[in-house]
């Protein structure tokens, strides 16, 4: 007796097992924007309307909220959210729009460097930033810096 | 009006009016023509006529060569999809008091299928991915012997609304994921593994799940709707789809 070939074979290997970065590129996308709502909105405000409003934005304010830890942590926070919920959005688009090949792994790599290049230096920045760097000429130092 | 209907007694039936409407169709006849071109068709409607009407008009009265699909001509068997007017649409489903006809109406081949001729696409990828995700049941269980597996009319209700896909691809061929390179599975894949996935007399949820869990899988879905607006059975694809990523994400139906 003759058997009909099963002819559902599957045509697309299964997915290997393990962890799934498409899934969880989707979830971040859904987490982070919810907390990046918090946080961008709660930083305008706090930047833009409370006390003297925008004209209150200078070298001495931003170096004011830095030597706060708790506005450090929400714009690292707010740093590392939207650069990756950015990055990660740039690179749906590239695949949308390119073909699998040397011009997409270019344009991903491209976009990985600029996101890591960004995170890093911005979270070095808010971390060691020193208004008052010892050892400046007086002449280049805010004028809120204790004399030496 | 109720009153010039009243004055007028009904055997005057005047003859119903009929209207000029321009046709712009894509044409691609691949033994001439290296790209598409557009030819516009004069046809005499009524209001309560469909594009389908038209097309036959033309295709037994005009040109003969003009190719498109067609099979019951009453929306069921899902053959002659294609963009009207730049929506995916039933030819057999829209009627010409629907559409602007003070301005030519388009007609063309959905999109994102390799063109054949004229309106006539090769539904072969999309099948590809129908087939893929195994729409038919895999129970392990053994009904009582002469009858039925038994489902509660709450189960049922559950997965009513994808059991209504007739295969037409209006979905999946309006759908900008599917235009780029066709590896998405489409709406219309997930929609119909969505209807085994929810049935509970199924007992392959999981590896459906696994399948669609895939890069080319629900995760490419962009939200935009334009599935949910073009299915002409009106089944809500977006949310169909959403349910199957809430479903990966809990790892059961």
């Amino acid at each position: 007796m003759s058997v009909i070939e099963a002819p559902r074979s599957q045509a697309r290997p299964a997915r290997k097992r393990g962890l799934n970065l498409e899934k969880w590129g989707w979830i971040y996308m859904r987490a982070s924007g919810v907390v990046l709502l918090v946080l961008i909105f709660g930083h305008l405000f706090v930047n833009l309307l409370v006390g003297e409003g925008v004209k209150a934005i200078d070298f001495g304010f931003v170096g004011g909220k830095w030597a706060d830890p708790f506005w450090q942590w929400w714009d690292v926070a707010m740093l590392w959210l939207a650069l990756i919920h950015g990055a990660n959005g740039m690179r749906t688009i590239v695949n949308d729009y390119t073909n699998p090949g040397t011009a997409q792994k270019v344009l991903k790599g491209a976009l990985f460097l600029a996101a890591t290049v960004l995170i890093v230096l911005g979270t070095l920045v808010v971390f060691t930033f020193d208004p008052c760097p010892a050892g400046s000429p007086a002449d280049l130092l805010p004028s809120f810096c204790p004399a030496v | 009006m109720s009153t010039t209907t009243l004055e007028q007694p009904p055997a005057a039936e005047a003859a119903i009016q009929s209207f000029t409407v321009t046709f712009l169709i894509r044409r691609f006849d691949p033994d001439v023509d290296t790209e598409p071109r557009w030819q516009d068709f004069d046809v005499e409607m009524y209001a309560t006529d469909r594009v389908l009407d038209a097309l036959h008009k033309i295709k037994w009265e005009q040109d003969g060569s003009l190719t498109f699909r067609r099979s019951c001509a009453h929306g069921i068997c899902g053959s002659d999809a294609m963009r009207i007017n730049g929506r995916n649409r039933l030819a057999c489903k829209t009627l010409i008091k629907d559409l602007d006809i003070s301005k030519p109406i388009y007609v063309e081949a959905i999109k994102g299928l390799p063109l054949e001729k004229d309106l006539v696409v090769d539904m072969e990828p999309f099948f590809a991915s129908y087939r893929e995700v195994q729409p038919f049941l895999i129970a392990n269980s053994k009904p009582e012997s002469g009858k039925e597996r038994v489902q509660s009319i709450a189960k049922r209700e559950i997965f009513d609304d994808t059991t209504k896909c007739i295969l037409c691809a209006a979905c999946t061929s309006s759908c900008p994921v599917f235009w780029t390179d066709g590896q998405y599975f489409g709406p219309a894949a997930i929609v119909n593994a969505h209807r085994f996935i929810f049935d509970d007399r199924d007992d392959a949820a999981n590896v459906r799940l696994d399948i669609l869990n895939d890069k080319e899988g629900v995760w490419r879905c962009r939200t935009t709707f334009n599935c949910t607006d073009a299915c002409p059975r009106g089944i809500e694809v977006t949310k169909a789809i959403a349910e199957v990523k809430q479903a990966i994400m809990r790892g059961k139906p």
